[in-house]
C-alpha cells in the first residue's frame, strides 16, 4: 500500500506574540515547524505501515527551506519525501495549492491513501484536503478520529461531528483528513534523525509535475487578499484587586447586574 | 510573475516590514528589500504601502465571462433538529448582500423524496428573507455524504448561475464547499467573519489569517460564483416577517456514492453545546492539572453554565477537544464568558471576544485577557473560584 502524507511548513503560531504598543506581530525568532496537525496524519500512516506492508511518502509545497519539515517527517518514519518548490508556485490559494499537490500525487502514482491534517495552523482553511480529493476524483472523509479497519480495498473510519461521530465506509484510494483525537504522534528517533539528515529529498518544479502554469501559484489562484488589518480590541473594563471574598462578591454582583 | 519595489517611490518607512507575514522584507540603505526566497507573493504588502512602491506583476487568473451570474445562494444545511441556525444567520447577511446587488436571495436544500416542499422548513427560510427555495430531491440524499451532495450543488450552480454561494463553516459546510469550489474551479474563502459588497460589486470576505493574528479582506474577482463558508454565531439571525417566496422542487440523480454511512452516533459526552450556552466557564493553562477542572465544573453546574477550555489544556490532554474555544476550536458568543487562568492569546480571543460580557480571573495583572474583560479579577483562581462557589452555594 502506498500512503502519501501532505505536510505544510508553518510559523510556530504558539510562539507568535503581539507588540502591545504597535499592535503588530512580533515575528523575530519565530521558528518554522511542521504543521502540528500534519504530525497526526504522518503518525497514522506510520502506524498503518507497522501493521502491514506500506510505503509512506511525505510531500510538501513551499520555499526551499520547507525541506526541514520533510526531514522532520523522515525523522518520524516516512520512507521518502518530495518537495514542490518553484517561484511559479508562490502566492497560491487553496485551489492552486491543491491542483499542484494533486498533480504531484498523480505523478508519484499508484497511491492507495492520501492523509492530511485537518487544517494548517497558519491558514486554518481546512480546504486543501477536500480540494485535492476532488482534483483526483477520489472519495474523501474529513475530521477522521479513528481508522477502524483498513486494507488494500477499503477503510472503515470514524468521522467526528458536532454531535458525536459517524462511521463511514470508503473504498480506496481515498483521502482522509485527521483530527488530533486519532493518535499521539511519536518523536523522531535517533536513528530516524540520522536517516533524515542524509536522506535525499528531490525538489520538483513546474516542469516536473507537468501542470499548466495557469493552474498554479498566483495565476491559478482565484482569490486575492486586498487588505489586512489588526483586529480591534474592544473594551477594557474594571480591574479588581482584593481578597478572595471581595472578588467573589464582585463577580456575583456583576452576574446579577447583567442577568437583570 | 514577480514582486518588486519601485525605488523612487519607496522612502523606507518600514510599514511593509512589520506587515509581511513571512518576515521577507527589510530596509536596506533606506529602501525596502524583498527576500524572494522567503516571500510567498501573498500580496498583503501591496495595498499597505502608503507610497504604492510595491508591485506584483502577474498574469491574472484567466478571466471568464460571468455576466449571466446573478443572485445569492445559501446552502440549506439540515440537522436532526431541522434547519441549522447558521442558515438563519446567513439569511440576514445574504439579504443585505442581495439588496445591495439588487438581486435575489435563494436557499437550496438537498434531501430525500420525503423532503417537504412546504411547512416549517421552507416557510422558515422564506419568512427570514429568502425570495426563492430550491429543493433538490433523490433517495441518495437521505443523509449527508460529500460526493452526492457535491453533485447536487454543482448541478444547481451550473443551472441557475448564482454570483455568490454561502454556507455555514460547520463540519458539513467545510467538507462540502471545497469540493464544489474545486469542481467549478472557483475561489472559496474559509470561515469568514464578515461579508460585504464593494463599489465594484465584488464580495469582500473578511476572515482571520495567519493564525488569527490579523484579519484579511479577500475577493474573488475573475471567477464565479464567489464562494465563502461563514463562521457560526458571528452574524445576527434574520428575524421572521410576513413574506412570500417561490418554491422550486427538482429531481436529480447523482453519481452513485462510493462512501457509505454505516452509523451516525450521537455522543452525549461530546455534545456539550458550548455554542448554545448562555454562560461559559472556561479554564486555561492556569488550571495546572486535569483534576482541577472539577473545580470549574462545580462552578459551571452552580451557574447552569457549559465548560470550556483554551488550547493548552486540550493539548495536554486535561480535557477533550470538544471543549476547546478559539481559533482552532469553537467560536462562542454566550451572555457571560468566565475565563479562569486564561492568559488570552490572540487565538483564544478569536473564539470568544464577541461574548456579551467577559469576566477574567488571572494572577498576572498584565495578562492580555484583561484587555477584553468587562470585569477583571487579579487573583489566584484557586482562591477566588472556591470562594465564589461557597457564596453561590450559601445563597442557594
Amino acid at each position: 500500500m502506498r500512503i502519501i502524507v501532505c505536510i505544510k511548513q508553518v510559523p510556530d503560531t504558539q510562539d507568535i506574540k503581539i507588540d502591545p504598543d504597535t499592535n503588530t506581530l512580533i515575528r523575530e525568532g519565530v521558528p518554522s515547524v511542521m504543521n502540528p496537525l500534519d504530525a497526526y496524519a504522518l503518525e497514522e500512516a506510520i502506524r498503518i505501515r507497522e501493521k502491514g506492508e506500506a510505503e509512506v511518502i511525505a510531500i510538501s509545497m513551499g520555499p526551499p527551506q520547507a525541506e526541514d519539515a520533510l526531514r522532520e517527517a523522515i525523522g518520524m518514519g516516512a520512507d521518502g519525501a518530495v518537495l514542490l518548490t518553484d517561484m511559479k508556485f508562490k502566492g497560491a490559494d487553496t485551489l492552486a495549492t491543491s491542483s499542484t499537490l494533486g498533480k504531484t500525487i498523480e505523478k508519484i502514482g499508484n497511491y492507495d491513501l492520501i492523509l492530511c491534517g485537518k487544517q494548517a495552523t497558519d491558514g486554518d482553511t481546512a480546504q486543501v484536503g477536500p480540494e485535492i480529493a476532488e482534483f483526483l476524483g477520489i472519495p474523501q472523509v474529513t475530521y477522521v478520529r479513528k481508522i477502524e479497519e483498513i486494507n488494500e480495498k477499503g477503510a472503515v473510519v470514524e468521522r467526528m461531528t458536532e454531535w458525536g461521530y459517524q462511521v463511514i465506509e470508503t473504498p480506496l484510494p481515498a483521502l482522509l483528513t485527521v483530527v488530533k483525537e486519532i493518535n499521539v504522534p511519536r518523536l523522531p528517533s535517533l536513528r530516524g534523525k540520522i536517516r533524515a539528515k542524509s536522506a535525499e529529498i528531490p525538489h520538483w518544479g513546474l516542469r516536473d509535475i507537468e501542470v499548466e502554469e495557469e493552474k498554479v501559484g498566483l495565476s491559478g489562484s482565484p482569490t486575492r487578499v486586498i487588505e489586512i488589518f489588526t483586529p480591534e480590541r474592544k473594551k477594557s473594563g474594571e480591574k479588581f484587586t482584593g481578597t478572595r471574598e471581595e472578588a467573589a462578591e464582585k463577580i456575583i454582583e456583576f452576574l446579577k447586574g447583567v442577568s437583570s | 510573475m514577480s514582486i518588486r519595489v519601485i525605488g523612487e517611490n519607496c522612502n523606507g518607512c518600514g510599514v511593509c516590514v512589520s506587515i509581511c507575514p513571512y518576515g521577507a522584507i527589510s530596509i536596506q540603505n533606506g529602501i525596502a528589500l524583498i527576500d524572494l526566497d522567503s516571500c510567498d507573493l501573498c500580496g498583503v504588502c501591496v495595498p499597505e504601502c502608503p507610497f504604492e512602491a510595491i508591485v506584483i506583476e502577474e498574469k491574472p487568473t484567466s478571466p471568464r465571462s460571468y455576466l449571466d451570474y446573478h443572485g445569492v445562494l445559501i446552502y440549506g444545511e439540515i440537522t436532526a433538529n431541522g434547519v441549522h441556525r447558521v442558515v438563519y444567520e446567513l439569511l440576514s447577511k445574504g439579504r443585505e448582500l442581495a439588496d445591495k446587488l439588487g438581486t435575489e436571495l435563494v436557499v437550496a436544500f438537498v434531501g430525500d423524496k420525503e423532503f417537504p416542499s412546504g411547512g416549517e422548513v421552507v416557510d422558515g427560510v422564506i419568512a427570514r428573507g429568502a425570495d426563492k427555495v430550491y429543493i433538490i430531491r433523490n433517495e441518495a440524499f437521505k443523509e449527508f455524504l460529500v460526493e452526492p451532495y457535491t453533485d447536487a450543488l454543482v448541478h444547481l450552480i451550473e443551472k441557475y448561475k448564482p454570483e455568490i454561494v454561502l454556507a455555514g463553516a460547520t463540519s458539513e459546510g467545510r467538507s462540502l464547499l471545497p469540493r464544489v469550489a474545486a469542481r467549478l474551479e472557483t475561489g472559496l474563502t474559509a470561515d469568514c467573519t464578515g461579508l460585504n459588497i464593494n463599489e465594484d460589486g465584488l464580495l469582500v470576505q473578511t476572515r482571520p489569517a495567519f493564525g488569527g493574528n490579523i484579519m484579511a479582506r479577500i475577493v474573488c474577482e475573475h471567477r464565479r460564483p464567489q464562494m465563502a463558508t461563514v463562521r457560526y454565531k458571528v452574524m445576527e439571525e434574520a428575524v421572521e416577517k410576513e413574506r412570500r417566496g417561490e418554491v422550486v422542487v427538482e429531481e436529480f440523480v447523482p453519481e452513485t456514492p462510493r462512501t457509505k454511512l454505516q452509523r451516525d452516533v450521537i455522543d452525549e459526552t461530546q455534545k456539550i453545546n458550548l455554542e448554545d450556552a448562555d454562560i461559559i466557564v472556561s479554564g486555561g493553562r492556569g488550571i495546572q492539572d486535569a483534576k482541577n477542572f472539577t473545580l470549574l465544573r462545580e462552578l459551571a453546574d452552580l451557574l447552569g453554565a457549559a465548560l470550556g477550555s483554551s488550547r493548552p489544556p486540550v493539548d495536554d490532554g486535561w480535557i477533550p477537544y470538544s471543549h476547546q474555544v478559539g481559533q482552532t476550536g469553537k467560536t462562542v458568543r454566550p451572555k457571560v464568558y468566565i475565563a479562569c487562568g486564561i492568559s488570552g492569546s490572540i487565538q483564544h480571543l478569536a473564539g470568544m471576544s464577541s461574548s456579551d460580557y467577559i469576566i477574567a480571573i488571572n494572577k498576572d495583572p498584565d495578562a492580555p485577557i484583561f484587555k477584553v474583560a468587562d470585569l477583571g479579577i487579579v487573583g489566584d483562581l484557586f482562591e477566588v473560584v472556591p470562594a465564589l462557589i461557597k457564596k453561590l452555594e450559601s445563597k442557594g
